[in-house]
C-alpha cells in the first residue's frame, strides 16, 4: 500500500502542486485547506506524513502540530513544514511545537519527494 | 492543458482573491473595523501571493511581495503601529501588487518608478521609519533580501532542506571512491524530542553509511530495566567511524533535521590514514551541544531544549477535540467551502431552459382553463402545484447566478485613489451593501457606470481641498458608494458631500445649447437632471478624469439599456447623489399585459405609477400630432402606443382607451395610451436583436401562455421619441 501524505495549505495553488507532485511520486494524497480541517481529515483518513503551512486561517500551522502531536497515533508521525518564510524564530516556534522538518517554498518536487522518503522509514 | 499551466490559471484566480482580501482588509484597518484576524488575513494575502510567484518564478512579483510582507509580518507582530500614514502605503503597495500581478499574467510591465517609490516607502516602514520616504534617488533602493536565498543554519540548526537535499547522495547514487578519504568519528545521542517529532535514528544512520565505509557501534548502557523504562525516554546513542571522503558539512547535514534534538559530535580522527576501527568506545555522558554555525544576529537566549517530551494538558486535551471534528466531517461535508465552479454556459441553458419550461406551464394552465375544468378538480390543484414549483425553480436558478457586487466594489477603492490623486484631493470612500446580490450579467455591466460616476463624484463634485476648508467642511471629501435592494430591484447610490449642481449654471448652459427652451419652468429635480442630456457638459474644460468624451448621458444610455433607470439629487453646497436602479436580473420581467390595435403588449412594471381612465376635456390637442393629458396639475404629454409602433395611423380616441402614466429618466413623466389592460405577469425577456432585429420603441418580446409572442415596450424609448419630436418642433417653431 502506497504511503499517506496529508497536505494542509490554504491555498488552492499550492494544494494542487504538491497533489501533483506527490501522485506523481506515487504517494497517496489527501488534502486540508487549514489546521482545523487538517486535523479532521487526519482523523478520519489518518497520514503517514504530514505537509503543513504555517499561515493560514482558523488555525494556523504551529496550532496544527501541536495538535496533532496530542494525538496519541500521530506522535510519531514526521510533519513537514512547507512554508516561504525561513524566519529563525518561526522555525523554532515550529520546531518547539514539534515539527520534523521545514522545507522553504518553492519547493522542488524531487526535493520534496526525497525528504518525505528521508523522514518516513 | 498542461497541468502547471491549469495550477497557474489557479495561481492568478487565487490571486485575484487575495488582492481583493488585502484591499478589502486595509481598507477596514483605514476604518478602524479590523482586528487582530482583520492583519492576519492582509499578511496571508500578500504571503500567499508571494509563495505562488515564487513557484512560477515571477521575481519581480516576489521580491515585492517579499517586502510588503516584512512590513505586514511587523504589523502582525505589534512592531509596527497601525496608522493612517501606514495603511495608505500599504493600500498603494496593495495597487502596485495588483499591477505587478496582472503584468505577470499578461505578460505587460509595470511602472517600474512607483514600483520602486513604493518598495522604498514599504523597506522604510520596515525600518520603524514611519515618516513618508523621499522619493528621491530610486536607484539605491537595496533589494530585499531574495527569499529562495538559502539561508544560513540558523542558531536552531534548522536548515531549510532544499539545501541538504541536493547534496546529500539519494539512495541509488553510489559513493564515489576518490582519494582523499578521511576516517570521521561520528557520536550520535538522540535527545527523546527527536523522537517525538517523528524522526529515526535508524533512518540517519542509514543515510550516514551511504557516505563510505561505517562502522557503527550502539551503546545500550543506559538501557534501564524493562520495569524502569520510560517510553519518552531516550536511551541509545551511537558512535560511527566512517571513511569518507566527504567534508564534515556533508556529515552534518544529515542531521539537520534533528539538530537541536541530539547530542552530535564530528571529529576528524585521521587524515589518509584509515586506522583500524577500534572497538566501541564507551560514550561519555551528555555531550556538549555541537557549535554553533552561523553567526546568530544576536546572541538570543537560546531555550535549552527540554529533555523530556513531557506530554503538555493541551495536548491531551486534543484528542478529544479531533474526535469531535471526526465526528463532523463524517456526519456531513468536510469544513471546505462547498462551492463548486461551473461554466456560465452551463448556468444560463438552465436558465434558458427554466424560462421554456415557465412558458411551457403557463400555456399549459390556459389550456386546461379553457377546458372549463373545475378549479376544484385533480387536474387544476396539480397544475397549481407545478406552477408554484415552476416559479420556485426560477427563482432558484436565478440564484445561482446571483452574485454580491462586491466585485465590482472592490475595485472601486484603487480608482478613488487614483483619482484624488490626479486631482490632488483628500478623498475617503466609504461602501455599503457590497453582500447585496444581483444577477451575473447586472454585475458585469455595473462596472462602468459605477466608473462614471466615481470619477464625476470626486472631479467635478467635490470642491478642491482650499474650497473645502473656505467653506468651513472637513479638508477630506466623503464618498459613499452604497447597494441595496429596493422593491425588485437593485439600488447603486454614489453619494459625495461636495459642492452640489449649480443650478443656475446648468440651466443656463443647456440653454445656450438648445438642449432646453429658454422660457421652460422646471423644477430643481429637473434641472439636476439636465446634465444626462446627451451633449451636455459643465466643465469648460474637458479634464482628463471624468471628460474621455464620455458624458453623463452616456452612463443613462448603458443603464437604460439594461432597464435600468439613474436619477440625481443635489443639495447646494451639501452635495450630490446618484441613484442607478438595476431589474436583479435581465431574465425576466413584471409586466403589465396590454392590448392596443388588437396588439398583446407587455408594458414594464417597474415603468408604471399609475393607471387612469381619461376623461373628456383632459386631453387636448397640442397642433396636429401632439397631445397631452391633464394628470392632476400638470400636463403630461400622450402617446398613443397603436400609433407610435406604427399598428395604426389614426389615434384612438383617448377616452375609450386606459392610459399608463409612466415615468421616464430626466424628461419628466409621460401618458402611454393603450386600449385596454388585460392583467399583470412575470414574463420571460427573450431578446428581438438576438432573434430578430432592433425595433424602435421595443425593448424585447416574451412569449405568452397562449403561446402568441408579445412585444415589450421601450418605455423610455418610446418617450424619447416624442420628446425629440417635440424638441423638433420647437426648433422649428423658433426656426419659423
Amino acid at each position: 500500500m502506497s504511503m499517506r501524505i496529508l497536505t494542509v495549505d490554504d491555498s488552492r495553488m499550492m494544494r494542487e502542486m504538491l497533489l501533483m507532485a506527490l501522485k506523481g511520486a506515487g504517494f497517496d494524497v489527501v488534502q486540508a485547506e487549514d489546521g482545523e480541517h487538517g486535523l479532521a481529515v487526519l482523523a478520519e483518513h489518518g497520514a503517514d506524513v504530514i505537509i503543513t503551512d504555517i499561515n493560514m486561517p482558523k488555525l494556523d500551522g504551529f496550532g496544527f502540530i501541536e495538535r496533532v502531536r496530542g494525538v496519541e497515533q500521530h506522535r510519531a508521525t514526521p510533519i513537514l513544514v512547507l512554508s516561504t518564510e525561513s524566519d529563525a524564530a518561526k522555525k523554532a516556534r515550529a520546531r518547539d511545537a514539534g515539527a520534523t522538518g521545514w522545507i522553504v517554498k518553492p519547493f522542488d518536487a524531487a526535493r520534496l519527494v526525497e525528504a518525505i522518503r528521508r523522514v518516513s522509514a | 492543458m498542461d497541468p502547471m499551466d491549469a495550477i497557474k490559471v489557479t495561481f492568478f484566480q487565487e490571486c485575484d482573491e487575495q488582492l481583493g482580501e488585502l484591499e478589502a482588509g486595509l481598507m477596514a484597518l483605514e476604518e478602524g473595523t479590523g482586528d487582530r484576524e482583520t492583519v492576519n488575513a492582509v499578511f496571508r494575502a500578500v504571503h500567499s501571493v508571494k509563495g505562488g510567484a515564487g513557484a512560477f518564478g515571477f521575481e519581480d512579483l516576489v521580491k515585492f511581495s517579499h517586502t510588503f510582507e516584512t512590513v505586514l509580518d511587523l504589523m502582525r507582530s505589534d512592531k509596527l503601529a497601525i496608522s493612517a500614514d501606514v495603511v495608505h502605503v500599504m493600500l498603494r503597495a496593495s495597487d502596485v501588487l495588483a499591477d505587478l500581478v496582472h503584468a505577470a499574467r499578461d505578460g505587460g510591465t509595470v511602472d517600474q518608478d512607483r514600483c520602486n517609490t513604493l518598495m522604498e516607502e514599504l523597506e522604510h516602514l520596515a525600518l520603524g521609519d514611519n515618516a513618508p520616504a523621499v522619493t528621491a534617488a530610486p536607484a539605491a533602493t537595496a533589494p530585499p533580501a531574495s527569499p529562495d536565498a538559502d539561508p544560513e543554519p540558523d542558531e536552531w540548526g534548522f536548515v531549510p532542506l532544499r539545501v541538504s537535499v541536493d547534496d546529500v547522495p539519494l539512495l541509488d547514487t553510489p559513493t564515489e571512491a576518490a582519494g582523499g578519504e578521511e576516517i570521521w568519528k561520528i557520536t550520535f545521542t538522540p535527545r527523546p524530542t527527536l523522537y517525538a517529532k517523528g524522526s529515526d535514528a535508524t533512518i540517519l544512520l542509514r543515510e550516514l553509511a551511504l557516505l563510505g565505509d561505517c562502522d557503527v557501534a550502539v551503546d545500550d548502557t543506559l538501557v534501564p530495566s524493562l520495569d524502569a523504562m520510560d517510553v519518552n525516554a531516550s536511551y541509545l546513542s551511537w558512535t560511527c567511524f566512517l571513511n569518507s571522503d566527504k567534508d564534515e558539512a556533508a556529515i552534518r547535514e544529515i542531521f539537520d533535521f534533528v539538530e537541536g534534538d541530539c547530542d552530535l559530535i564530528v571529529e576528524r580522527v585521521s587524515a589518509q590514514a584509515p586506522a583500524p576501527i577500534a572497538a566501541p568506545m564507551p560514550v561519555i555522558e551528555p555531550v556538549a551541544p555541537p557549535p554553533v554555525v552561523a553567526a546568530a544576529p544576536a546572541p538570543a537566549p537560546t531555550p535549552k531544549p527540554s529533555a523530556a517530551p513531557a506530554p503538555t494538558p493541551a495536548a491531551k486535551a486534543a484528542p478529544a477535540a479531533v474526535a469531535a471534528a471526526d465526528a463532523e466531517s463524517k456526519g456531513g461535508a468536510p469544513a471546505a467551502n462547498a462551492t463548486i465552479r461551473v461554466d456560465l454556459e452551463r448556468v444560463d441553458r438552465l436558465i434558458d431552459l427554466v424560462g421554456e419550461l415557465v412558458i411551457n406551464q403557463a400555456m399549459l394552465a390556459q389550456r386546461v382553463a379553457e377546458t372549463g375544468v373545475a378549479r376544484s378538480s385533480n387536474v387544476a390543484m396539480g397544475l397549481d402545484e407545478l406552477e408554484q414549483l415552476t416559479r420556485e425553480l426560477q427563482d432558484s436558478v436565478m440564484a445561482i447566478r446571483a452574485q454580491p457586487v462586491k466585485s465590482v466594489f472592490q475595485r472601486m477603492p484603487r480608482l478613488v485613489r487614483e483619482i484624488a490623486t490626479a486631482t490632488n484631493k483628500q478623498v475617503r470612500l466609504v461602501m455599503d451593501g457590497e453582500g447585496t446580490e444581483v444577477d451575473k450579467t447586472v454585475i458585469e455591466r455595473l462596472s462602468d457606470p459605477i466608473t462614471h460616476m466615481l470619477r464625476n463624484a470626486v472631479d467635478h463634485g467635490l470642491e478642491t481641498t482650499q474650497e473645502r476648508i473656505d467653506a468651513g467642511k472637513p479638508a477630506e471629501g466623503t464618498i459613499r458608494l452604497a447597494a441595496l435592494h429596493r422593491s425588485g430591484r437593485i439600488v447603486i447610490e454614489v453619494a459625495d458631500d461636495g459642492r452640489g449642481i449649480n443650478r443656475e449654471r446648468v440651466k443656463a448652459k443647456a440653454i445656450e445649447k438648445g438642449l432646453i427652451p429658454p422660457d421652460l419652468n422646471m423644477t430643481d429635480e429637473e434641472i439636476d437632471n439636465i446634465i444626462f442630456l446627451p451633449g451636455f457638459s459643465t466643465a469648460s474644460t474637458i479634464s482628463d478624469i471624468s471628460g474621455r468624451g464620455v458624458g453623463m448621458d452616456v452612463v443613462k444610455r448603458s443603464i437604460q439599456a439594461l432597464g435600468g433607470r439613474i436619477s440625481i439629487t443635489s443639495n447646494p453646497g451639501k452635495g450630490s447623489t446618484f441613484t442607478l436602479s438595476l431589474p436583479l436580473t435581465l431574465a425576466v420581467l413584471d409586466g403589465m399585459v396590454v392590448s392596443a390595435a388588437q396588439q398583446t403588449l407587455i408594458a414594464p412594471l417597474t415603468t408604471i405609477i399609475e393607471t387612469l381612465q381619461p376623461k373628456p376635456g383632459e386631453v387636448r390637442r397640442l397642433g396636429p400630432n401632439r397631445t397631452v393629458i391633464a394628470v392632476r396639475d400638470a400636463f403630461v404629454p400622450l402617446v398613443d402606443v397603436g400609433v407610435a409602433l406604427g399598428f395604426r395611423k389614426e389615434s384612438a380616441q383617448p377616452d375609450s382607451g386606459v392610459v399608463l402614466l409612466v415615468e421616464s429618466e430626466g424628461g419628466g413623466r409621460a401618458a402611454l395610451l393603450v386600449d385596454d389592460i388585460q392583467g399583470q405577469r412575470q414574463v420571460v425577456i427573450k431578446s428581438l436583436e438576438a432573434n430578430y432585429q432592433r425595433v424602435e420603441g421595443v425593448a424585447a418580446a416574451t412569449i405568452l401562455g397562449d403561446g402568441r409572442v408579445a412585444l415589450i415596450l421601450d418605455v423610455d424609448g418610446l418617450i424619447a421619441q416624442r420628446v425629440s419630436e417635440t424638441r423638433n418642433e420647437t426648433q422649428l417653431a423658433k426656426a419659423g
